[in-house]
This record gives C-alpha cells, structure tokens and sequence, in this order.
C-alpha cells in the first residue's frame, strides 16, 4: 500500500480540526441582511425569549469583514442583486449563508418583473428556511442545522474526502 | 533570587492577569447584558458559556485575513497594535498590592515603582489615540475615517478633564508615585470616613469617571465606533484577528482604567478601618492586599458593563459639548478650590 499514510485519519489533523470546528461552531457572528418583513422575525429570534446568542450567534455587526453568517431575510429585487453579490464577496472565509423566507427561497409570491427568483442563483446558500415568514423558531432550526454542517466540515484538508475516495477507488489521487 | 528575577515573575504575572481580566470580561459582558435583557445568553460552548472567549478566539485566528487593496498596508497591520499595548504597559505601574516578604526578602506589589507613574498613564492613554486614527486612516473606507477622526476629537477632549481631575490628586498628596497616593490613602479622615480620595475628591472623581468611559470609548460614548451611524467606526475594514485585537485591547482598557480608578480614589489596596498587616503574616498579607485590590477592581469593571446596558448613546455635539463646557471649566474650579484648600490648610 503506497498511500496507507493518508488513507487513515491523522490524529493530529483530526483533533485540530475538531478544535478549529469546534470554535467556528460556537461563534457564528450573523450579518443580518434585512430586506422586508422577515427581517422583523430576525429580530425576534435575536431578542429575548428566542436568544440566538445562546448559540454564540452575538455581536450582530454591520460590516461584511466581521461576520461568518450571512443571514439573507427578506425579498431581493433585481436592483438589490449586485448589493447583496458584492456583500457576500467582502465576507471573509470561511462564510456560510442562510436564506431565510420564500421571498429568498424561491421569489414567493413576488412572480414579477421586479424581483428575484431566488438568491440561490447568485450566491451559494447554506440553509433554506422555507415560511412566509417564518417563525423565530424556524430561524433557530436553520441555526442549528447550519452549526452540524460547521462541526460536520473538513477546515484544513478540503481536499481529503476526494483522495480518500480515490484511494479506495484503487486510482492514484 | 536576583532582582531581575523578582521583575520578570511580576511582569510575567501582571501580564497574565491583564489577559485573564481581559477574557473574562467578554465573558461577563455578553452575559451580563443577556441578563439586563431578560435573555440567557452564550452557554453553549463550556459549562455556562465560559469557553465562548476561547470559541470566538479560535474562529478569529482561523478567519481569512483581508487587506483591503485600497488600504495603506503598514499602517493597517500597524494599527491594532499600536491601540493593544499601550493599553496592557499601563498595568506597570499599578500597585496592585502592598508587599509580600518571602525568605527575609521585601517585594513590593508593583511591576516598578516609578515617581511619574502619573504621566506615565497619561502618555500612554494618549498613544492609544494612533491605533484608532491610524486604523481608521489606513483603511481608506469612509466610515472608518471618520470613526478614527471621532476618536481623535473625542480622546484629546477628555484628557484635558482627565488630566485635570488627575492634577487635584497630586496637588492633594503631594507626589506622582501611585504607591506613595495609596499609601497615603490608608487610615481615617475626619475620625469617621476611610482616607480615600473619592471622600477628599468627590467631583474630581465623578470628572475622572467620565472621562473615564469616554476613553475607554464606552457607550454613553461610543462615538468613534458607532454602530447605528458608521457601521462600526474605525474598524470596518478590520476583520479576523486584527479585529479581535481591537476588541481585546478595549477590554485591557478597562481593566486599566478600573485599577488606576481604585488606586487613586479608593485607597488601592487598603481595607477601610481594618489594617491587614497587624493580624497576618507576611505571605497572607500581601495575598490579602492583592485580593482586596481584585474585588475593588472588578466592581470598577462591573460598572462599565452596567452602564454600558443602561445608557443610551449621546450625539457627537452633545458629547463635545459636555467635554467642553462642561466638564472642563468643572475641573478648573476644582483645581483652584483644591489648590486654595492645600496652601490653606499646609
């Protein structure tokens, strides 16, 4: 076995992965991205009684440089595309994005000229969250899915899955 | 032990108790305003969140470091820096306790015992104005700019009533040696009220308190890094660990700026009434002392929090206004009153 060295998990990459994921998991600072009435439950689900800072989700900043989670709520008509393209390109990475509502999902309701079908077309989205609006709970659910994909995520070796396929696989990486 | 031996374990201590007071007040602030709001707070990561510090550390070193290309590249690498130490050098020269004999040997509580520990404080709280205006400069975006230029205005107004407020106490004990003001602080004053500086000085130290927070850039005056209207002031541009430098550095402010408060009105060290010395031993009386001096300076720190929770922010002109008129012609008249009340009273 020529490549037996990486086919196992190295404990060390393991454990600072888990270290690194363990910390990105427990602070996602949220970028609330409030265009319309979703916005509102954003709010509810930041303030008392929802308390998304339970999850480490505080320090709500407006500049993308700070944040790692773009929380996109709310409807985004063809003048706001380039705004929320640009937005999500100043983010630093690694970032994660939660659409949040039908307007962000799929265009909702608004099937006109003016609006955006979808933000999944511009930017790539982590977590839907489908309601019109949803309900804070339905944020927080997004919260916590979006947090198992951060602890399921490989930060130092992205390309490790792919190898190890190939490896079983029988072909050189 | 050598000397030098004795200084390194004091600088090494004071060090790590400045980071330590630092990390746990991010702590106590998230959760101390999660209770003011009727929230629970961060308790996810650790046994009530107490590893959320540490949490937000790591995703902070682990983050894509952007310079923006715009930016002027030393100057923004220089800038959280030039805010942190000032901040942490502070700590030098606080007498953070009285003194500790081990073997025979005196060891002061003190990293140095200078006899300009007053200008030193005051130097150095003046050189933390460059990391915030050269960060805001250097990051060529326009809310930084002028959230740096803010911070200008705003700290080199309140100097003025901070040093002021400052000059009374030296004018009242007659040296610039912290160790020398709170060992004059011990004992009583008028046979009933302890001999702490906030008793002889009650409005130098309300106009040392406000000056205080308006150097700390706390709320009521957050100007410089104003979320509502600058996005979040002198760094917007600032992400990653350079960003957790800023907010580290502010949080070694305060620590600061609490233990010079307690040091300088409150008698540092000293318990009112009780003197520790005659009843411990050598060991226990300057752990005692350094304890005393803990609890006095984690109210100073609590205190922060509490009003940061509590007050709104004020309007620039407002700020100026209060800086200016206000607090400053106070000081003058304090200053003249208590110089009057010394050549009267000497």
């Amino acid at each position: 076995m020529k490549f037996q060295a990486i086919q196992g998990e190295g404990w060390l990459l393991t454990k600072a992965e888990q270290l690194i994921n363990w910390g990105r998991s427990r602070s996602p600072w949220p970028f609330p991205y409030g265009t319309a009435c979703c916005g509102i439950e954003l709010m509810c689900a930041l303030a008392s009684s929802y308390d998304m800072a339970r999850f480490g989700a505080e320090r709500v900043a407006f500049t993308p440089r700070q944040c790692d989670v773009l929380i996109e709520a709310g409807t985004i008509t063809k003048k706001m595309v380039p705004v929320l393209k640009r937005i999500y390109d100043q983010m630093a990475e690694p970032k994660w994005v939660i659409a949040v509502g039908a307007c962000a999902c799929t265009g909702g309701v608004f099937r006109t000229y003016s609006t955006h079908q979808g933000i999944g077309s511009i930017i790539p989205v982590d977590v839907y969250v489908p309601g019109c609006p949803p309900r804070p709970e339905g944020i927080l659910y997004a919260l916590l899915k979006l947090i198992d994909k951060i602890e399921a995520d490989h930060p130092l070796y992205k390309q490790r899955p792919k190898i190890v396929e190939a490896l079983e696989a029988g072909n050189e990486p | 032990m050598a000397d030098w031996q004795i200084d390194l374990i004091k600088v090494v201590f004071i060090w790590t108790w400045a980071l330590l007071i630092a990390v746990v007040m991010t702590w106590v602030e998230r959760r101390a305003s999660a209770m003011m709001q009727d929230r629970v707070g961060p308790n996810r990561a650790g046994p009530f969140g107490l590893l959320q510090p540490l949490a937000d550390g790591i995703k902070l070193f682990t983050k894509e470091d952007i310079i923006p290309k715009r930016a002027r590249k030393i100057l923004f690498i220089l800038g959280p820096p030039l805010f942190a130490i000032p901040a942490f050098s502070t700590y030098a020269v606080v007498p953070f306790g009285d003194k500790i004999v081990i073997g025979g040997k005196e060891i002061i509580l003190q990293v140095s015992d200078v006899n300009i520990g007053f200008l030193y404080i005051l130097a150095l709280s003046a050189i933390a104005v460059y990391g915030m205006v050269i960060g805001g400069w250097a990051s060529n975006s326009k809310y930084s700019i002028l959230g740096g230029l803010r911070a200008t205005a705003q700290l080199i107004s309140y100097e003025i009533p901070m040093g002021l407020a400052l000059l009374t106490i030296v004018l009242l004990y007659g040296t610039f040696s912290l160790r020398e003001i709170v060992l004059q602080q011990q004992g009583t004053f008028l046979g009933v009220l302890p001999n702490w500086g906030f008793f002889k000085q009650p409005l130098g130290f309300i106009i040392f308190l406000v000056a205080a927070y308006a150097e700390a850039n706390r709320v009521p005056f957050d100007l410089p890094e104003c979320e509502s209207e600058l996005v979040t002031g002198y760094h917007t541009e600032y992400g990653s660990m350079r960003l957790g430098l800023y907010l580290f550095g502010e949080y070694v402010n305060l620590g600061t700026l609490a233990a010079v408060t307690v040091s300088l009105f409150f008698g540092g060290w000293g318990l009112p009434y009780i003197d520790m010395s005659k009843f411990l031993g050598p060991i226990s009386y300057g752990i005692a002392s350094f304890l005393v001096f803990f609890v006095k300076q984690a109210f100073f720190l609590f205190l922060f929090v509490w009003v940061r929770w509590t007050v709104p922010r004020f309007r620039y002109d407002q700020l100026m206004g209060l800086g200016w008129k206000a607090l400053i012609p106070l000081g003058l008249i304090n200053l003249f009153i208590t110089a009057l009340l010394v050549q009267l009273t000497v």
